[in-house]
């Protein structure tokens, strides 16, 4: 079963995720929002993704890697290169996929 | 956002509700491809992680977002207090808002039995689907954003459960690798998004800030990367009338 401390941390994550979708959905179009503030979001997914993205490249066991063995890093440039060139989510998530794990097979990373 | 891979909607007299809703989740099929790896994934790892199969059911039932509860349940397995697990699951889900903005102005002679359904389930997924939909000015477009919806909630809750239960038939499920699903995922959709400088710049500081406060305990590192990268995004941006007009 659940424990309190999971129902909190559930109920917590609940709200605020409503938090970020739901108050901007209805407001906008009725309130004009400040233009700093719609300045400033367009950055968030880039620097939130980026940053969950990076650390689990260059340091898939928390420290940095920049060995050619390590798959996380080449599968990441094979990807990296996919979605420029492809724009297309699916070929970049099965082509990154598929370069990190042969090169795991390959080379143990 | 730049990934849609939807096919557009023919659109004539015969275009029902009931067909939008359709067309809703048939243009959604390629995000659920993408998201089943990573919904098996986040069953397994939430297990692996120390939840108990009902939290993990929870995360998926009430919060709903992928990269933050994966990101979730890395923090319940280094022991990080919860307060924190919830400021950075804002943190990471803060991108929905700049969704939501986007979408607002179509949908607001929607009544509240609509938006609110519709903004618990908006994702990166469904907003990229859905957005396209809208600026055509397609009918029944909050029915196709329902399908959408529907379909990629019900398919995440779905694979959360073969997760949990193929996390316990196979041990080595979580340590497998598949979580670099999650990466080339995000990458995917950050690519596309880089299209000035000011961007690029943001994407490049927030990564380097990433590593560098990587140490720091409660991954903390992660919330300090996100504004480090939004400042700088706009920093560089101020500089550059060029672009800000462009962007405007």
């Amino acid at each position: 079963m659940l424990t309190t401390n999971e129902l909190i941390l559930i109920f917590g994550m609940f709200i605020v995720t409503f938090a970020a979708r739901y108050p901007l959905l209805v407001m906008v179009g009725r309130i004009q929002l400040p233009d700093s503030i719609t300045r400033a979001l367009r950055y968030v997914p880039v620097a939130v993704l980026t940053a969950i993205c990076a650390t689990a490249v260059f340091m898939p066991k928390d420290t940095l890697d920049l060995r050619l063995e390590n798959a996380a890093l080449i599968g990441a440039i094979a990807s990296i290169l996919i979605a420029w060139r492809t724009k297309n989510l699916l070929m970049t998530i099965g082509g990154g996929m598929l370069v990190f794990l042969l090169w795991r097979a390959l080379f143990g990373g | 956002m730049g990934t849609v891979v939807a096919e557009s909607s023919p659109i004539n007299e015969t275009y029902t509700p009931r067909l939008a809703f359709l067309m809703g989740m048939r243009d959604t099929l390629p995000m659920i491809l993408g998201a089943i790896p990573f919904g098996i994934l986040f069953g397994a790892l939430g297990i692996s992680a120390g939840l108990s199969p009902m939290a993990v059911i929870g995360f998926s039932l009430f919060v709903f977002a992928g990269s933050a509860q994966f990101v979730g349940a890395g923090m319940v397995r280094d022991l990080v207090p919860t307060p924190l697990i919830i400021l950075t699951t804002f943190i990471v889900n803060l991108r929905h808002a700049l969704y939501a903005a986007s979408l607002g102005p179509y949908m607001k002679d929607l009544s509240q039995r609509w938006l609110i359904p519709l903004a618990f389930w908006l994702t990166d997924e469904t907003y990229a689907v859905v957005i396209r939909n809208y600026q055509e000015g397609a009918p029944h477009a909050h029915w196709y954003h329902l399908g959408s919806s529907i379909s990629m909630y019900a398919n995440w809750n779905l694979c959360t459960w073969i997760g949990i239960l193929a996390g316990s038939q196979f041990k080595g499920l979580a340590e497998s690798g598949l979580d670099f699903a999650m990466v080339v995922t995000f990458i995917g959709i950050v690519v596309p998004l880089i299209v000035n400088r000011p961007m690029l710049v943001c994407a490049l500081v927030s990564g380097l800030t990433a590593l560098l406060t990587n140490p720091l305990p409660n991954k903390i590192g992660l919330i300090i990367a996100a504004v480090a990268g939004i400042a700088a995004g706009i920093i560089v941006e101020t500089f550059q009338p060029t672009v800000k007009e462009k962007n405007a």
